[in-house]
């Protein structure tokens, strides 16, 4: 009866046809002076807080060069972070500005969830994590096996996909939170803990035995992970993505945080010169000031050195550029021209 | 009466010796006697009910004291055995290692003074408030009501007189718990009260909307309400408006137990008796000065362990914030407990063992403190 | 105004009380329903601008998820519909469940409270003054994370006979297959339930009669109990028990309890029975003492002043804040989404993150919530106005 009755004042209130005006997010972000990026709770190399609450991972340095791009410092943004459960509803109520949190594009989140994906930061699938000592070498094998994931997410339909395609049982045991699968996962609740890939490798470095766990080889979804930003807004939608295009265009013009004032100095190429700044009015377009890039490059560096401080084999998650490298390098990370 | 008292042979004239009590119904024997041994049956169930709680009390001192860990810097220390063949117990140095921010959560530390301030002139006016001896209640309870908050807002959140900004989504551990639960039960007293006063109101509409309230609010569980304040409340509001998240629980705690506090406060009010308000109406006060002048002194007076009750349980839901992902006192010892660095079964069983502890001295202390007032407070009416 | 002065009130227009009654209610509802109409406005613009569509016709929709235990057949290719119906039911199993062992163990340390023996009346008060101070939720995750993730993997399971395993997967047991022949058990239980009411009501009416007792309870016994066991023998046993079997990861067949279930269960019951020992506790004491001795007096035994004169009172005061602590037990559950048994509000969870529907789904979540309080309270009103009749 109750529903019955809203959903009535729900449709009387339609039939009036009051239209929302669209807020500027990048007006309010200025206004504000710090950018509030949405983040994980806590996962290497992408979002992970330390003992003083200072932030390191690749989606983390993306909101440091989103800031960066805005107000010249890297420094200028707030984490907020969020599990999967809250994540959506915080972009969308405003809590956060921009969504970078290991977050899979889809259609659906792209046309119904009011949201839209501003790129691929991180080219990703899911796959699985197993105790070695259970002598496991395929997810094939994994019939009859208790399964932790986390709720809310595409990794729970994808799991239910595959076990489906491949006439398998299996027990989902699910949770809101990530530290709470990892946790029922070490105790024994369940023998697979699945999730996308590079999140596997991240977690596992958590576990007190890492040397007893094994990630298997199958991939058995496409997840690319990027930074989410409210839909209708497209001034904030096209800060994101160029910012996220500019650190792949400086890697792939050679521009790293130590040489970039040199090469603004001393390059004769016109992309470099347009990219930094030093021709046209690119900058402006976007909303913020010409020499964007040069920020942007000084608050965190090019795509690949970002890449390389959180997550590239120098780290302890080792993980390869693989389909992450550049077009240029056979992978697919591929930005349009600024021109 | 003196012809009948004749026919009697003997009439005692002196006192009989008083006799000593039994020996076994006096002293320690006696005692065990009466209270532990009186049937084979009970005697039975005492050594059993006693053996099992001396055998768990051990086991607990044994696990925390015994063989607790106390020094260490990660978990390492935890799970190396201090003696050959001797299981590791509690792990206090994790406890030590991650105190402050249990107690501050990620509030920065140059800041945390600002939290100590509030702490003393909080709990120096709540010792004002709650000392039946110190005078002029009334000023300390408008201190309390409306001053506190204007302070807490000032020294925590900051942003003002010089003093750093502290966004809400730093705070974190006891501090936010008590946070949630101060405000929640502060800004639900009067909310309560109205809503009190309009359940028994002789207008029906308004009568018949407090009923709902109330009832729909009692009806519904609060982490529903938390889903509600945390997910739907920014979609209530015109667009490019915001709340802060912490704000928003609040509202939702606030709003929640405003209807528990309606039905303590009507309980109250119901217990006035009738003839106060007929004397009050026939001196000519109206309704408003009738109630806040005549019953709602008495009523709130006759509430108060009620009230204290609904706060106990009140600071005992506050444990469901973490799961619409505030890192109260339990999220954050969870949390903590999770870290890559001290992760290991003996912490979590440390961490929750230290939440227990002081949720329970804080209720059960309360508690007490309201029995307390029930009974001192009951003194007065007895007729 | 020309009226006859001395006739005409001297409250003025705005002072008259009917006026001013009717004027706060004018306003209170225009209040309401522009709060209403504002806050409806503003859902509606903004879930406009995030594209999201109301109404309830999601629910049609494929899930696409798994559940973890379903009571009713599930599977990823039903509707959000049955994934909402699997969690409420989910939570109709723990609150029915708790709700009973929460009445046995109330009513057991609230006798125990009022025992002549230190220890046992001590102990008891231990329980109840450590497990009412101490938050749900808290005792909820000890249960679950460190009392039920201490016990061994699968493969070195607790075990009695092959028959019962109890390992961090949970407690495994035998399950019980029926035969059709089982339904002339049932049969004889439903026969035996019938019987038994009026055969209590035949006796009562006689004892009112003529004052002749006759042994109601121990025939009930025999009919309820004994009839379908002799029943049950008697057409061969037609049951059979599939037994658990460790194959792979897990157990095979039998019948499963969760640890998820376990915990949330374990924690409801105690922590809502240290409060029903102390309803029932004051429930004792609430009736005086006076009662017990003229009950002596009349030359009545303990046992039957206790069940004839102190409980039929006792539970009159005892009722109705047991109603409100079935529905406190009820409400709880939902706690159940912290340690991810999948409850109505995790699965509600698990629908609103696929969906982003959270207007629909919160309003579903309260009215459903509201609906099962509603039901609980007008069915122990009802068993309430029942036991009033004992009075007279």
């Amino acid at each position: 009866m109750k529903l019955k009755l809203l959903s009535a004042v729900i449709g009387t209130a339609l039939t009036m046809g009051v239209a929302g005006a669209s807020a500027a997010t990048l007006d309010d972000v200025k206004a504000r002076g710090t950018l509030k990026c949405g983040v994980s709770q806590g996962l290497i190399g992408f979002s992970n807080p330390d003992e003083q609450n200072n932030w390191t991972g690749l989606d983390v340095d993306f909101c440091r060069a989103v800031a960066a791009a805005i107000f010249g410092d890297g420094k200028k943004v707030e984490f907020v972070p969020l599990d999967a459960t809250q994540r959506f509803e915080a972009l969308k109520s405003g809590e956060v500005d921009v969504l970078s949190r290991n977050t899979t594009w889809t259609m659906s989140r792209d046309t119904t969830g009011g949201m839209t994906f501003a790129g691929v930061t991180y080219y990703d699938g899911q796959g699985f994590m197993v105790k070695k000592s259970l002598g496991v070498d395929s997810a094939l094998k994994l019939n009859g096996a208790s399964v932790c994931t986390q709720t809310g997410t595409t990794t729970e339909l994808n799991l239910a996909d595959y076990f489906r395609a491949n006439n398998m049982t299996y027990q989902v045991v699910a949770f809101q939170k990530n530290e709470e699968v990892l946790a029922a996962y070490n105790e024994g609740r369940c023998d697979v803990y699945t999730t996308d890939q590079s999140g596997l490798y991240a977690e596992r470095l958590k576990l007190p035995d890492v040397e007893n766990h094994v990630v298997l080889p199958e991939i058995i979804s496409k997840e690319p992970l990027g930074p989410v930003v409210r839909q209708n807004d497209t001034q904030w939608f096209n800060l994101v993505r160029w910012t996220y295009y500019a650190l792949l265009t400086a890697e792939e013009l050679g521009v790293t945080q130590a040489n970039s004032a040199e090469q603004l100095a001393s390059s004769t190429n016109p992309e470099v010169a347009r990219l930094l700044g030093k021709e046209g009015d690119f900058g402006k377009g976007l909303g913020v000031e010409n020499d964007w890039v040069m920020k942007i490059l000084a608050a965190t560096g090019n795509y690949g050195e970002i890449f390389d401080r959180n997550v590239g084999e120098a780290t302890k998650l080792g993980i390869k550029r693989g389909v992450n490298s550049l077009w240029k390098s056979g992978g697919l990370q591929y930005a349009p021209p600024i021109r | 009466m003196t012809q009948t008292r004749n026919n009697i042979a003997f009439v005692r004239t002196a006192d009989a010796p008083l006799l000593p009590a039994p020996r076994n119904m006096t002293g320690v024997v006696g005692w065990m006697r009466e209270n532990l041994f009186p049937t084979p049956l009970n005697a039975l169930a005492s050594v059993l009910i006693g053996g099992f709680l001396i055998w768990q009390i051990w086991g607990v001192i044994d696990w925390a004291l015994v063989r607790g860990v106390f020094f260490g810097e990660d978990r390492e220390a935890c799970i190396t055995p201090p003696r050959e063949g001797v299981q590791p117990g509690a792990c206090w140095a994790f406890i030590g290692a991650k105190f402050h921010q249990f107690i501050y959560g990620f509030y920065p530390f140059e800041e945390r003074w600002r939290v100590d301030v509030l702490a003393v002139v909080f709990a120096g006016l709540l010792a004002a408030l709650a000392v039946p001896r110190v005078p002029y209640k009334l000023y300390t309870g408008i201190t309390f009501v409306f001053g506190l908050p204007i302070l807490a807002e000032i020294l925590l959140y900051g942003g003002t007189f010089g003093l750093a900004a502290v966004d809400t989504n730093k705070w974190g551990g006891l501090l936010l718990t008590m946070v949630v639960a101060v405000s929640g039960i502060v800004l639900s007293l009067p909310l309560g009260v109205l809503l009190a006063l309009g359940r028994r109101s002789e207008m029906p509409i308004v009568r018949y909307f407090c009923i709902a309230f109330i009832e729909i609010w009692r009806g519904v569980p609060l982490i529903t309400v938390l889903f509600m304040a945390s997910i739907m409340l920014p979609l209530f509001l015109p667009q490019g408006m915001n709340t802060d998240k912490m704000l928003r629980i609040i509202i939702g705690v606030a709003l929640f137990s405003s209807a528990y506090m309606a039905e303590t406060v009507r309980g109250g009010l119901q217990a006035i008796p009738k003839g106060q308000y007929e004397a009050a109406k026939a001196l000519g006060l109206g309704y408003w000065r009738m109630t806040l002048l005549i019953i709602l002194p008495q009523a709130l007076k006759i509430v108060i362990p009620g009230i204290v009750n609904t706060f106990i349980s009140l600071f005992k839901d506050t444990t469901l914030v973490l799961v619409v992902g505030l890192f109260d006192f339990l999220g954050i010892i969870q949390a903590g407990a999770a870290d890559q660095k001290w992760v290991s079964a003996e912490t979590a069983r440390s961490g929750y063992f230290v939440a227990a502890l002081v949720y329970w001295a804080f209720c059960f202390s309360v508690s007490r403190y309201s029995i307390h007032m029930e009974r001192r407070l009951a003194t007065g009416h007895r007729r | 105004m020309t009226t006859v002065p001395g006739s005409q009130s001297r409250t003025s227009f705005w002072r008259h009380p009917t006026v001013r009654s009717v004027g706060v209610q004018l306003f209170m509802v225009i209040a309401v329903v522009w709060f209403v109409v504002f806050v409806t406005d503003n859902t509606i613009n903004n879930m406009k601008a995030r594209n999201l569509a109301p109404g309830f016709s999601f629910l049609n929709d494929t899930a696409g998820f798994d559940i973890l235990q379903a009571l009713i057949p599930y599977s990823r290719g039903s509707t959000y519909a049955t994934a909402f119906v699997v969690g409420l039911l989910n939570t109709l199993l723990v609150a029915v469940l708790g709700i009973i062992t929460a009445t046995i163990l109330g009513f057991l340390v609230g006798v125990m409270r009022l025992s002549r023996n230190w220890v046992i009346r001590s102990s008891a008060t231990l329980y109840v003054e450590f497990v009412r101070n101490v938050p749900l939720l808290l005792q909820m995750f000890i249960w679950y994370k460190t009392v039920l993730k201490a016990l061994p993997a699968p493969r070195d399971s607790l075990r009695y006979d092959d028959m019962f395993f109890l390992s961090n997967r949970g407690l495994m047991s035998p399950k019980p297959l029926f035969e059709p022949a089982a339904l002339w058990t049932l049969a004889a239980l439903t026969v035996g339930i019938i019987a038994t009411f009026f055969i209590t009501r035949w006796a009562r009416k006689r004892q009112e009669r003529t004052g002749e007792i006759f042994p109601a309870f121990l025939t009930s016994l025999g009919l309820i109990i004994a009839l379908p066991i002799v029943v049950f023998s008697a057409s061969g046993l037609p049951v059979r028990f599939e037994y658990p079997v460790l194959q792979g990861f897990n157990f095979v067949g039998g019948l499963a309890i969760i640890p998820e279930f376990m915990a949330l269960y374990l924690a409801l019951s105690i922590y809502t029975a240290a409060f029903i020992s102390e309803i029932v506790r004051a429930g004792v004491l609430a009736v005086s003492h006076g009662q017990t001795e003229a009950a002596h007096a009349l030359g009545l035994r303990h046992g039957p002043t206790l069940r004839l004169i102190i409980i039929p009172q006792a539970m009159r005061v005892i009722i109705p804040p047991l109603a409100s602590q079935y529905l406190n037990l009820t409400k709880n559950s939902s706690l159940a989404v912290a340690i991810g048994y999948p409850d109505f509000v995790y699965t509600g969870g698990t629908i609103l993150n696929q969906t982003g529907q959270a207007v629909t789904i919160v309003l579903i979540w309260m009215g459903v919530y509201l609906s099962l309080s509603l039901l609980t309270s007008s069915f122990m009103n009802w068993f309430n106005s029942r036991m009033k009749l004992v009075e007279r």
